[in-house]
């Protein structure tokens, strides 16, 4: 089943929505200062759910951040959605940013704020869609993540899997194009951690959404498309999973 | 009560009212900081409230007398102090076309020893009784009886008397107490209110005066009240009279100039409107803190989900909203317990030291005001805290 396309997307269909290509980056200054990215390459196709795997320090949360417009590309080139980021003001990542959806370690929900309110706020950022329209959105989409119920319920009161649904909620609510997730299930235990990533797979397939996923998880490994494997800053490995 | 300010707050945001539901959601900070507010008001309307008082008070002296213009000595700032005048200023004056009548005041300090032997100080005017001076007619009434010698009125506000002196003279019982080795004796009473200096004022002769103060002499008062004749233009007198008096020894004012000049004195020159001023100014700098420490521990409490914010999208502008939302909320809910309470200070205060403190209806709009930008520039402050929400940091 196939959703209309944005134009966005539309756009997207001649160029992949992320392309990068001789990518390197550094920390630190002077003596300090380590490689922690060593010429990346890296294409990944519309609609795809791409886990970045790789020991700690490997670079992979360095690529999801630089892609993620999170940090500033020092070297080389990272195309998203069309755009080239190298030497982009931050005017612009914020703006390209506001296409993406972020689904964190934990959940980072704030704890005043309702589910539903949450949810809302990962709509708030759009401009121009009427009020009422936003309390309903967030509503069909928390009803999708099975949390219809909950609605009202400070995350103080949410389960750690309930937390975690309602943070997708609000990756997924503003029709972001590219999600990004970082070590999602870290939080959850086996099952709900399984479920959770099952339940975003779904649902970003329907919207036709392309996943980026940092993990060290082996048990969801099987619901990727492809993995990729980072070691010491190079991609080492590039493969479909062995279906389980 | 939350929900619907939040309502309301939602309305008037177009935004979710993040600032009011982080604040409310930890009630013992939201009351802590409420309560540093609320202090930091109190403080600023207490000590504006005896700056008021002191400002009032200077100008109650002046106003008991019904006259529109002041002469007195070129080097006095107030009504207790500066050089005593020529006598021949009061003939001076009088000759003055326009100047209906003119009356040469004496002031001094008196020293009153109360029975248990603790001592009250009293500002006395002495005045000639067959003159009118006085614009009550309650003094103006009495002052036949300042006639006799060694005879005097006092004010029914002097501070720290017998309870039952002022009934017990007023029904007629006068009262005598020494002073300056005289005997004086209270014929009847008139209403004025302390100030902060002295403990109350008495009216005398100008006779029973100079025996009071055998160092005074007749030939030199410390002032004089003109009483301009009706339909003359005050400021025209004034001018006749700087013309006819010499400016070397003698100024002058309309009284209300005088009265201004004075206060000015004594608020800026004087320690104690130093000291209120200094009051309102500890107050403020303890409420930008308080609001600052609040403001930017609660920043501090939330650097997660600002930086979550920021990464979905937010600018800096929606973080500096929350911050200065939560400011008006807590200017706003602290400003009204701290009114309530001030305005309760106030009674106390008139009731204990009957100072002539009131709440003026500009005040509250003032310090509500006040209140408003000192929360503001907390807000400004603790929002250098956000820069440290680094997206980037949350991977």
């Amino acid at each position: 089943m196939q959703t209309a396309p944005s134009i966005a997307r539309l756009r997207a269909q001649d160029e992949p929505p992320i392309v990068v290509s001789g990518l390197n980056h550094w920390f630190g200054e002077g003596d300090a200062r380590k490689q922690a990215l060593f010429d990346v390459d890296l294409v990944v196709a519309s609609g795809q759910l791409v886990m970045l795997m790789g020991a700690s320090g490997s670079g992979k949360t360095t690529l999801l951040t630089l892609i993620g417009c999170l940090r500033e590309v020092q070297d080389g080139s990272v195309r998203l959605l069309g755009r080239e980021l190298r030497g982009a003001s931050a005017d612009r990542l914020v703006e390209s940013r506001r296409r993406l959806g972020f689904i964190f370690q934990a959940h980072n929900l704030h704890d005043s704020l309702t589910a539903h309110q949450n949810v809302r706020m990962g709509l708030d950022v759009h401009e121009g869609v009427p009020e009422s329209r936003r309390d309903d959105a967030a509503a069909h989409v928390l009803a999708l993540l099975g949390l219809g119920d909950r609605a009202t319920y400070l995350p103080a009161n949410l389960s750690g899997g309930q937390k975690q649904r309602v943070a997708i909620a609000r990756a997924l609510v503003g029709n972001p194009d590219v999600i990004f997730a970082d070590e999602p299930t870290a939080a959850l235990d086996k099952d709900s951690g399984y479920d959770v990533v099952a339940l975003l797979k779904r649902l970003a397939r329907a919207r036709g959404t392309t996943i980026l996923m940092v993990t060290h998880d082996n048990r969801i490994l099987g619901l990727a498309d492809r993995i990729v494997t980072l070691q010491d800053g190079r991609i080492v490995r590039d493969e479909k999973p062995a279906t389980s | 009560m939350t929900r619907l300010v939040g309502r309301l707050l939602q309305r008037l945001l177009g935004r979710l009212p993040i600032g009011w539901l982080q604040l409310t959601h930890n009630r013992t900070r939201l009351a802590a900081a409420l309560a540093g507010v609320a202090f930091a008001n109190i403080l600023i309307f207490v000590q504006l409230g005896f700056l008021g008082a002191l400002i009032e008070s200077i100008g109650l002296p002046y106003r008991m007398m019904n006259a529109e213009i002041l002469v007195a000595a070129s080097d006095a700032n107030t009504l207790s102090d500066g050089s005593p005048l020529p006598r021949q200023r009061l003939y001076q004056t009088l000759a003055v076309p326009g100047v209906a009548a003119a009356t040469a005041v004496y002031y001094n300090r008196l020293d009153w020893k109360q029975l248990d032997g603790t001592i009250r100080t009293l500002d006395v005017f002495g005045i000639d009784p067959s003159a009118q001076a006085f614009r009550s007619a309650e003094i103006n009434a009495e002052l036949d009886r300042l006639k006799l010698s060694d005879t005097a009125l006092i004010d029914r506000k002097t501070r720290n008397v017998p309870k039952d002196l002022f009934p017990s003279i007023g029904a007629g019982r006068s009262y005598q107490f020494e002073a300056n080795n005289r005997s004086i004796t209270v014929v009847g009473t008139f209403e004025i209110g302390g100030g902060f200096s002295a403990d109350g004022y008495l009216v005398v002769s100008d006779q029973t005066f100079l025996r009071l103060f055998k160092r005074r002499v007749p030939g030199a008062p410390n002032m004089i009240f003109v009483k301009v004749e009706p339909g003359v233009p005050v400021a025209a007198v004034v001018e006749r009279l700087r013309v006819a008096l010499p400016a070397s020894d003698t100024t002058v004012r309309t009284v209300a100039d005088a009265v201004a000049s004075d206060q000015r004195f004594q608020t800026t020159q004087k320690p104690i409107g130093i000291v209120f001023g200094f009051g309102i100014v500890i107050g403020v700098l303890v409420g930008v803190i308080i609001v600052y420490q609040v403001l930017s521990s609660d920043v501090a409490d939330h650097l997660r989900e600002y930086a979550t914010f920021k990464a979905i999208g937010y600018k800096r502008g929606f973080f500096l909203g929350i911050v200065f939302e939560e400011a008006m909320v807590l200017a706003m809910l602290g400003f009204i317990p701290g009114l309530v309470i001030a305005l309760l200070l106030y009674q106390i205060i008139a009731a204990t030291t009957g100072l002539p403190i009131t709440m003026p209806g500009t005040r509250p709009l003032m310090v509500l005001l006040g209140t408003l930008a000192m929360c503001t520039l907390s807000g400004a402050i603790a929002t250098r805290r956000l820069e440290r929400a680094d997206p980037a940091d949350l991977f």
